[in-house]
């Protein structure tokens, strides 16, 4: 890894053409961890938000809370439960992997492995629930 | 010409004295997240994959599970750790995509609000839930309410 000892950069007025790649962290393995750090996040705030309300209609009525609940069980969400399922165990893997990059200098200098360690466990868990999950939803 | 400041520039130094607000918030987003791992993983697994899974959800599912006081507090730690957990994160997002002002403090205000209310809701779903409730078909109540 170049060290740079400059304590600060000049930009030039007009940057030249970059080659996307052409930093350390563009465009590679930190930079979509990070993105999709991000991404899966936000997904899984907005639907906690909705989700602790339709739990809410359990205080409403019992036909209320299995309406709604019904809902999560056709088709359509049953794939979006996959997707959210899927943003969950991203966020999770990945999220240790910042742990342990902030923690332990191997970590550090190690992050790209742990990148493609954590795609690995995330296809290994997909694999483990998706069609259990599919099974449930398209059969019955 | 620009000039960049180099990566590790203290914009703002940390307080010399006093409670580092931002230095917590940074370890309360590492140690929720490994609580949170446990929490959510088995939540998931609890309710999609046991059984006949999101199939068998209803109000009487529900019912079952929050009559052990057990789940009662596992549902409670994950609902306020997540939800601090994902508006502190979200707070994060705000100060990277906007500038200090009237509109950042306005979302950051519904972030907090957000979070506020839905803590208390939740809280207040979990303990004062009644499994059940008078007038309701006894079908879609869990077995219990029949004894
Ligand atoms: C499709 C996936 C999901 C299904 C089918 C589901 C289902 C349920 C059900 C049936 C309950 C009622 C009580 C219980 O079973 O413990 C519940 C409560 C709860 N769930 Fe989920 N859940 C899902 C995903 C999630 C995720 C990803 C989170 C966290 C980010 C979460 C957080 C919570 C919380 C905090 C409560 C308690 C709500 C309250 O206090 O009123 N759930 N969920
Ligand atoms: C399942 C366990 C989870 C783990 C291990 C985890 C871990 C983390 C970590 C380590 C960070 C980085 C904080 C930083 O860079 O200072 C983070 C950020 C974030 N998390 Fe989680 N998290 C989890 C669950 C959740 C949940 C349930 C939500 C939503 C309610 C959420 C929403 C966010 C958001 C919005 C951010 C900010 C992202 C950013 O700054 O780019 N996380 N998480």
């Amino acid at each position: 890894m170049p060290e740079s000892s400059a304590g600060t950069l000049t930009a030039p007025e007009k940057p030249a053409k970059q080659k996307p790649g052409g930093t350390l962290y563009r465009g590679r393995e930190g930079m979509w961890s990070w993105v999709l750090h991000r991404i899966t996040g936000v997904a899984i705030f907005f639907f906690l938000l909705v989700h602790i309300l339709d739990t809410a209609l359990v205080r409403v009525s019992p036909e209320a809370y299995n309406a709604v609940i019904g809902t999560y069980q056709t088709p359509i969400m049953g794939l979006g439960e996959v997707a959210l399922v899927g943003a969950i165990v991203f966020h999770a893997l990945n999220g240790l992997r910042i742990i342990l990059v902030d923690f332990w200098t191997w970590a550090t200098r190690h992050q790209k492995v742990l990148f493609w360690i954590v795609i690995a466990l995330w296809v290994v868990t997909m694999l483990a629930f998706t069609p259990r999950h599919l099974i449930n939803v398209f059969s019955h | 010409m620009t000039t960049i400041e180099a990566p590790r520039t203290p914009v703002r130094p940390a307080p010399k004295r006093g409670v580092n607000l931002e230095k917590w918030g940074w370890i309360y987003m590492r140690v929720s997240g490994v609580v949170l791992i446990v929490l959510i993983f088995t939540h998931l697994f609890v309710n999609l994959m046991l059984g006949d899974g999101v199939k068998a959800i209803d109000f009487g599912f529900v019912g079952g599970k929050w009559a052990d006081p057990f789940w009662q507090w596992w549902d409670v730690a994950m609902l306020w750790l997540a939800l601090i957990h994902g508006a502190n994160g979200m707070r994060t997002i705000v100060n990277d995509y906007t500038k200090p002002g009237t509109a950042q403090k306005l979302l950051k205000l519904a972030l907090f609000l957000a979070a506020a209310v839905l803590i208390v809701l939740g809280t207040l779903v979990v303990f004062t839930f009644d499994p059940c409730p008078a007038g309701a078909p006894a079908d879609l109540l869990p077995s219990f309410c029949a004894a």
